[in-house]
């Protein structure tokens, strides 16, 4: 009977040591449902234990019900036939389960049929649900669509949509993606022109469309005629007629139970959500950073699901008379692994409490204005930190996951390579993770604003003012250490202020953020528990390392790359 | 319109997780050892109740007999969708066998009123007996089909369900009242609701002797009705230690262990042998 929460000592400690009070406050609108409906918490303990029960529910699923069907989901793949899908026989039922628990309205208001959870947990329950199966995931996790339906859509529409969402009568998918609109969806080309009566109709073609086949679809579309780049989209709810033929569904690598569907529109109704031209700019942009966040729990949960693959091969195989583990070579990789884990944990729950807040504070001025002024500069201050950690955690955790995965394989030595065991599945699911809603490459670029202009220096000044390190002096000046050199090369990037460098040494500086900020936080956690003291510093140590060696490439000033690449990749000898 | 369906259900020792410690030096059982958990078939009775009132509609009722702490398994089934639950709870009550126990379950059902389809778990993991549900049947002299693996039609006026038997399957079909005792071959129980959880993980008992439903005006169930002897008028004699014919004699704590291997040959006269040395042994004829 294994539980994927209650048998993960590191989601108790973090769950039992968070302070979720400002979130829960701000998500329950000061526990204004408390009276209204039944399952409403009145105060923070009691939403805490809410929270806690939902935990244990979903990790029961996963670990009863959900896991066990992976390898066969995994086998038999979604299917296309008749130009319909058919889920996995394992897919479709978990997708009844999860609908029976009432979990599929998770972060929609009560009054909506939803259980009204802060994405902190969302982010969690997706992990747990990711390390049974990555590709349920893909279903699981897609209720950002609803998510954006209730923050940017007119009340008749969320009336219309969202308690269908949350019975499980619907699900969504976001279409967004074209054959050459990727990185770029700037790009998009799929018209949707408004007739006499004021109805939309789309034309054109998505594609890489993940759960394309489901009932709802939000569709990015150019509204404005003649309307170049970004500014041109908008974005639609469109319920699936006849007039969206599936084309065909993508044979991947991984993540085989989720279906991902070519779409054609010919001429289909569709609802404007929120207003033309915002399409991109804001919503798409809203909801891809939710999904950001949910690829990155899945990209940790898969990392998990390897990890104790390979710790408990370790365990088990024995060669030279003794268990492989107590070879240093394995037990070096495992301790990382592990702490690699723990590290892309503490940063996701850093970075959904900061989305917590951001997006219940904007809701909360939209639905009172007057409260314009109050949560003004921390609107302001915690989208910065959002801008800034989204992408930083997206690409941590899923380059992460990638080296997690393929060490737990490297563990098993042959075995690994044979389907005979779980982690060539896992070691595949992966791998999408840092490709899809934003390649690792993206990730850079949208984090390195905030490591360029001070954002994350501002963060880090919030942990040393608001925390008493003392305790663990000595680490935190190893950490501090950590922040100099992220500090020099952030200074010695704006000082030559040539884009050109600032590009080519983007990723450098974005690790060297990612390994200060993960070591505040381990130290965070450290004055919580003496197993995070050790944890942070053997996470530091290498840390050091790795920065030293960036921080003298950045120094550097050399340029021969960036002259010589082409006689290189162009040319042979 | 939609059916009246009660399902009886009970809390048990985890007997699947059996320790070192389980039994005592004098041979009862150390329930201090083991979890206390909702009986796995009666789990299956739940959901197969379940299933129906979402085909037909109607209303799902639960039933216990046991300690206060047993509350934990009506609970467990309101937050799978069951509509109430009954604690039958009296010191009166202990010791009881499967004659007392069927005797105080068939007076609260009464008492709770009429019901077109009872079910319960083919047997509970602690006594493994198999009879307290159709004992019920008899005593409240209604048709029972017994070791129910599936259900294959319900209407509002019949069900047909399989039967598993010795050798094989039967299809059996019945009119209403009737009384089912279901395996787990009949379905995977559904997991609870985190939004009943929610709602009703603070709910208690409360001494309510009347027979309707213990809800508000919303329909939010307001608290888990607690029986004891006197309100469902039960004969205390019949009941518990006093009502029970049956007498333990002696418990024994059996370990099996393997002992030796034994190869035999792929011939006919080997086998021969070994059917004749494990008749001689009574294992097996």
């Amino acid at each position: 009977m294994p539980n994927f929460y209650s048998d993960n000592s590191d989601i108790l400690f973090h769950i039992n040591n968070m302070d979720l009070s400002a979130v829960l406050d701000l998500k329950e609108r000061h526990y204004s449902d408390k009276g209204q409906y039944p399952e409403a918490p009145q105060d923070y303990e009691d939403a805490m234990d809410n929270c806690k029960r939902l935990l244990d529910i979903i990790g029961d699923i996963s670990g009863n019900f959900v896991a066990p069907r992976a390898p066969a989901v995994d086998a038999e793949g979604a299917r296309f036939k008749d130009g319909e899908v058919i889920y996995a026989k394992g897919t479709a039922e978990a997708i009844d389960i999860l609908n029976k628990a009432e979990l599929m309205g998770f972060t929609i208001p009560r009054r909506y049929g939803g259980i009204n959870m802060p994405k902190t947990l969302y982010a969690m329950a997706i992990e747990i649900v990711s390390r049974a199966d990555a590709s349920l995931m893909n279903i699981f996790g897609l209720q950002d669509i609803s998510d954006t339906i209730s923050k940017f859509s007119d009340e008749d529409q969320k009336q219309r949509y969202l308690p269908r969402f949350c019975s499980g009568e619907v699900m969504g998918s976001m279409a967004l993606t074209e054959p050459d609109a990727g990185s770029d969806l700037q790009a998009v080309m799929l018209k949707a022109t408004e007739d006499k009566d004021g109805v939309w109709h789309l034309n054109g073609v998505k594609r890489f469309i993940t759960n394309g086949c489901a009932k709802i679809s939000l569709v990015m579309a150019r509204s404005e005629n003649g309307m170049a780049g970004g500014r041109g989209i908008s974005l639609f709810i469109y319920e699936r007629d006849s007039d969206m033929k599936i084309r065909r569904i993508e044979h991947k690598l991984g993540i085989k139970g989720s279906p991902t569907c070519e779409l054609q529109f010919k001429n289909a109704k569709a609802e404007l959500l929120g207003k033309r031209k915002m399409g991109l700019v804001r919503y798409t942009m809203s909801l891809m950073n939710g999904a950001r966040l949910a690829i990155a729990a899945q990209a940790v949960g898969i990392a998990e699901a390897a990890y104790r693959e390979a710790y408990s091969y370790a365990n088990d195989r024995i060669q030279f008379k003794k268990e492989i583990r107590e070879f240093s070579a394995v037990y070096e990789m495992l301790t990382n692994m592990k702490i690699a884990i723990e590290g892309g944990r503490t940063l996701m729950y850093e970075t959904s409490r900061i989305v917590d807040i951001k997006e219940n504070m904007e809701e909360m001025v939209d639905e009172d204005p007057s409260l314009k002024d109050k949560y003004k500069e921390d609107i302001q201050k915690y989208s910065r930190y959002a801008g800034l950690f989204t992408p930083l955690l997206k690409y941590f955790t899923t380059e992460m996951g990638n080296k997690v995965c393929y060490d737990a394989l490297q563990i098993h030595g042959g075995v690994g390579f044979t389907t005979e065991f779980n982690v060539e599945r896992h070691y595949r699911d992966i791998r999408i993770t840092n490709i899809y809603e934003g390649t690792s490459q993206l990730q850079v670029v949208g984090a390195l604003g905030g490591v360029i202009t001070g954002t994350v220096s501002e963060r880090l000044d919030e942990y040393e003012a608001n925390n008493n390190f003392a305790p663990i002096a000595d680490i935190f000046d190893k950490a501090k250490g950590l922040r100099a050199s992220l500090e020099k090369g952030i200074a010695h990037i704006k000082e030559k202020g040539d884009s050109t460098y600032q590009e080519y040494h983007a990723e450098r500086l974005v690790k060297i953020a990612a390994d200060t900020v993960i070591s505040y936080l381990f130290c965070l956690d450290a004055l919580k528990s003496d197993r995070k003291k050790k944890v942070a510093a053997i996470f530091i140590a290498p840390a050091q390392r790795r920065v030293q060696e960036s921080l003298e490439a950045i120094l550097s000033d050399n340029m021969d790359l960036i002259r010589l690449h082409k006689d290189i990749i162009d040319q042979g000898e | 319109m939609g059916l009246n369906i009660l399902v009886t259900v009970k809390q048990v020792p985890d007997t699947h997780n059996i320790k070192g410690d389980t039994m005592k030096e004098d041979g009862t059982v150390n329930r201090a050892a083991l979890n206390a958990i909702f009986n796995p078939e009666d789990m299956n009775a739940l959901e197969e109740g379940l299933k129906i009132k979402e085909t037909l509609g109607g209303r799902l009722s639960v039933l216990t007999m046991g300690p206060p702490r047993a509350v934990e398994v009506l609970k467990d089934s309101i937050f799978r969708g069951a509509d109430e639950g009954v604690l039958l709870s009296d010191k009166r009550f202990a010791g009881a066998d499967t004659l007392a126990t069927s005797y105080a379950l068939q007076a609260a059902i009464r008492k709770m009123g009429q019901f077109d389809i009872i079910l319960s778990g083919r047997q509970a993991i602690d006594g493994d007996t198999a009879q307290v549900g159709p004992q019920i049947a008899e005593k409240l002299g209604l048709n029972q089909l017994t070791f129910v693996s599936e259900v294959v039609e319900v209407t509002n006026s019949f069900i047909t369900v399989k039967r598993s038997i010795e050798n094989g399957i039967e299809i059996v079909k019945a009119g209403y009242p009737v009384l089912l005792t279901v395996t787990d071959e009949a379905n995977e129980p559904r997991p609870a609701s985190v939004k009943k959880v929610m709602a009703y993980k603070n709910l208690t008992t409360k001494k309510d002797p009347s027979p309707a439903p213990a809800v508000n005006d919303k329909g939010v169930i307001t608290h888990i009705k607690e029986w004891d002897a006197d309100t469902i008028g039960a004969d205390v004699s019949l009941c518990g230690l006093s009502g029970s014919p049956t007498k333990v004699k002696e418990i024994e704590s059996v370990v099996l262990t393997a002992g030796d291997t034994k190869m035999v040959g792929a011939d006919k006269e080997a086998i021969d042998a070994l059917i004749h040395e494990l008749t001689e042994e009574y294992i097996i004829g």
